[in-house]
């Protein structure tokens, strides 16, 4: 086998990070199978390529296993001529265990499994949270899949479809975590194995679901549906451990990072250095928490907030999602069960009225909130809006007959939230 | 397909997202969802604390993300050898090893330190970037991800290593203008600057017209015959350059070895902690797409990062701290030069004026 000089991205060998350049040579060089030594070499040979020429040479096509319509990113070469041994490179997506636990025995059996159908790359994971292996021919995706699937590894989505979900590492080890993320995210995503294999939606379909509102798996802004963990009563305080606080970092350094940072003013330093939190205007930021965990506590009345239609750019910009459910409890069956209808009627709705390569925030920002929410069978709260409506251009014919709703619905609200 | 072949396929087992609880260190089976509080002793390592009084520690490295099966059995090795097997991977992309006993903490540095890989990416580091696929793998990238990521770890694995930041700082990276990428405290996205060159010969064999019309946001690409074929046609003038039109189009080539540029965006930050979650702002673009190692890019971020470090105060991230000292003193520390193209004006864009007697001097 020939080499292919490879000089520009040699460069990326030098410097202390881990190199990924470093590694695909040792499958090139150092490979037991003839088969990874030739397609790791042709595609160093194309990504050489690459940077030489300053484009990408990557084309989709269709490629999926046996009985599933999507989960591979198929990649064919532009340029497999001169680099034939990779150019069938396709990409599996492979659903990770919720919150990215693995024993070094499982990674063991999924690489001994790669390296003998694919190229012997693999990443975990990828931004939508799959486990990413990279690089295998067609009949091989089969192969490999078969494989893994005997022992209980299934693929991801590709194309318009529910995708693969993402949880913290949430109650397995933070204490932050306000709800069994690894149960919300199984339960929510595996609902729709149907729509996750077989893309007929009208575009991407994201859960996230993190512990707590520091939000560590980006839910708000990346996640059509975005499940986050929350209490309703008070912050639990340690006051002993807060004096300590205090008395280690000194009343300045609480007053600057702690007292002022409160973004609804809710905390009080005492004149005996312990702390007082005016928790019904506890907005739930976490960042007192985050400050001192020792001595400050999520509550015990805890519960998550949905919000929908979280996205990035494409097409018509950057959307957050919109808080749909300010509070739910997670705790019996029906409790769980209901969130699932929430996302099977969001779904449902938002594939009848989307249009094609329109994600569900967008449908919301055409459409506005209320026909959604009205759609989906939600009752309109203001904890759903920043603030009230700022354009007078609105006909309200029926107010009378909402605000009797509004009223009607005060005692339901009384017990919920009791 | 034939009678006989068909039965040969095997049926898929639709079992979804596997159990991550199987997988669970012993001490965080035992102890799901009692933990206590957590503490952070150094860079890299945490210690979790359940009400059982039982602790977690857990031990946190930057890997090159694109693993071969050797690193990867590396890593199990060094799980094996120094850890109780277990092992988790973060949001973006470090290994995370978990341990019961305090006491396997430091030898389990020690062994991944000698097998090349970074302890840290804790608190208040620089965090491993989160990136995409590049030229190594997507379809449509106009740079590489995993090699700007490698060349600018390089040059920032001291703030990975250490904890001398005011607040954690999330980079992420993407290869073109969908950003898979996602927000970050500094983002380093590809921005086009020339609309997309069409190859009239392709297009209506290639292409579903009526689609990719409706893919642009500013609808300038409208079907026309070019040469005799049904093609399509862009309004220069109106055309943004996103490259919205290719994915669906390939033929509507947008990358440009000369013309795509990489654009540095600042203050995006997910969390609620402090305030709502911020999309991030555009700050520095026309910066040149230089592989192998694209110093341009990195000089910028570690100015940014220098003026952060310097200027901001404890627990504030990018985005608290310029919302404090505003986005004048933000260009004058960071000597970027403002201009026209930093005013919004996309739908919406008039709330990001300021509408105010507000002005620092």
């Amino acid at each position: 086998m020939k080499k292919h000089d490879t000089p520009m991205i040699d460069e990326l060998e030098n410097g202390p990070w881990p190199s990924f350049i470093s590694g695909i040579k040792r499958l090139r060089d150092t490979h037991p199978e003839k088969r990874i030594n030739e397609m790791t070499n042709d595609l160093l040979g194309q990504l050489e390529h690459s940077y030489e020429t300053r484009k990408g040479y990557w084309k989709g096509g269709t490629v999926s296993v046996y009985g599933y319509g999507g989960g591979i990113i198929p990649r064919f070469s532009e340029v497999g001529s001169a680099f034939p041994a990779s150019k069938e490179f396709h990409t599996l997506r492979v659903q990770p265990p919720a919150g990215n636990f693995y024993s070094t025995s499982m990674l063991r059996q999924l690489a001994d499994s790669w390296e003998k159908h694919g190229s012997g790359l693999v990443t975990f994971h990828g931004q939508t949270g799959n486990i990413m292996f990279i690089g295998s021919t067609t009949e091989n995706t089969q192969h490999f899949f078969d494989e893994i699937n005997d022992y209980g590894f299934d693929l991801g989505g590709a194309g318009p479809c529910v995708r693969t979900a993402m949880s913290c590492v949430g109650a397995g080890r933070c204490e932050m975590s306000n709800v069994n993320e690894h149960k919300a995210h199984r339960l929510l995503v595996n609902n729709f194995t149907d729509d996750v294999h077989r893309p007929a939606l009208p575009y991407k379909f994201k859960f996230k679901v993190s512990g707590c509102p520091n939000d560590c798996m980006n839910s708000i802004e990346r996640a059509d549906m975005s499940v986050i963990g929350t209490w309703r009563d008070d912050i639990k305080v340690d006051q002993e451990e807060f004096k300590k606080y205090v008395e280690m970092k000194g009343r300045k350094y609480v007053i600057d990072n702690i007292v002022t940072r409160c973004p609804t003013n809710a905390i009080s330093l005492n004149d005996d250095d312990s702390i007082q939190i005016d928790n019904q205007n506890c907005v739930k930021c976490m960042h007192c928490l985050n400050v001192v965990p020792k001595a400050l506590q999520c509550g015990d009345d805890k519960g998550v907030t949905i919000l929908i239609g979280g996205k990035r750019t494409l097409k018509i910009g950057d959307l957050m999602g919109t808080v749909i459910v300010p509070f739910m409890k997670l705790e019996k069956e029906e409790d769980w069960e209901r969130l699932v209808e929430i996302a099977e009627e969001t779904i449902d709705f938002w594939a009848d009225n989307a249009l094609e390569h329109e994600r569900c925030g967008e449908m919301i920002e055409r459409i506005g909130l209320v026909n959604f929410l009205e759609g989906v069978g939600i009752d309109v709260d203001p904890n759903m809006v920043a603030n009230p409506r700022e354009s007078s251009y609105v006909r309200t014919d029926d107010w009378d007959d909402e605000a009797v709703k509004w009223y009607e619905k005060a005692d339901q609200r009384e017990k919920d939230s009791a | 397909m034939s009678e006989s072949a068909k039965k040969e396929m095997r049926t898929p087992i639709e079992t979804g997202c596997p159990d991550g609880f199987q997988y669970m260190h012993p001490t965080m089976r035992k102890n799901f969802g009692q933990w206590k509080y957590h503490e952070h002793p150094r860079p890299g390592v945490l210690v979790h604390v359940a009400h059982s009084g039982e602790e977690i520690w857990t031990v946190r490295a930057g890997t090159q993300r694109i693993l071969d099966v050797f690193t990867l059995r590396t890593l199990c090795d060094i799980g094996d050898e120094f850890a109780d097997g277990y092992v988790r991977f973060t949001i973006r992309s470090n290994i995370e090893y978990m341990v019961s006993d305090k006491d396997k903490v430091q030898p389990l540095i020690d062994a991944l330190e000698k097998e090349g890989f970074i302890v840290g990416g804790t608190k208040n580091s620089v965090a491993m970037i989160s990136h995409t696929q590049g030229w190594l793998h997507c379809d449509i990238p106009g740079t590489d991800a995993s090699g700007v990521v490698k060349a600018m770890m390089d040059e920032l694995i001291d703030e990975f290593r250490n904890n001398d930041m005011p607040n954690r700082v999330h980079l992420t990276t993407s290869c073109c203008q969908i950003n898979c990428g996602g927000q970050g405290d500094i983002a380093i996205n590809i921005q086009h600057t020339k609309p997309p060159k069409i190859n009239h010969d392709l297009v209506s064999n290639v292409c579903e017209r009526p689609s990719v019309v409706a893919r642009c946001p500013v609808a300038a690409i409208r079907p026309a015959m070019v040469n005799g074929k049904p093609s399509l046609e862009v309004d220069e003038k109106k055309c943004i350059c996103c490259g919205a039109c290719f994915p669906p189009c390939p033929p509507m080539q947008i990358n440009d070895p000369e013309h795509s540029k990489l654009a540095i965006w600042v203050g995006g930050n997910h969390s609620n902690a402090r305030s709502k979650p911020s999309f991030q702002k555009l700050v520095a673009a026309g910066i040149p797409n230089n592989p192998p190692r694209w110093p341009e890019a990195t000089a910028i971020v570690k100015r940014i990062l220098s003026a952060y470090k310097e200027d901001a105060r404890d627990w504030e991230r990018i985005n608290d701290w310029i919302e404090r000292i505003g986005w004048p003193r933000f260009f004058e520390l960071t000597e970027l030069p403002f201009t026209k193209y930093h005013i919004d004006n996309w739908r919406g864009g008039r709330k990001t004026l300021n509408s105010s007697a507000y002005v620092r001097f």
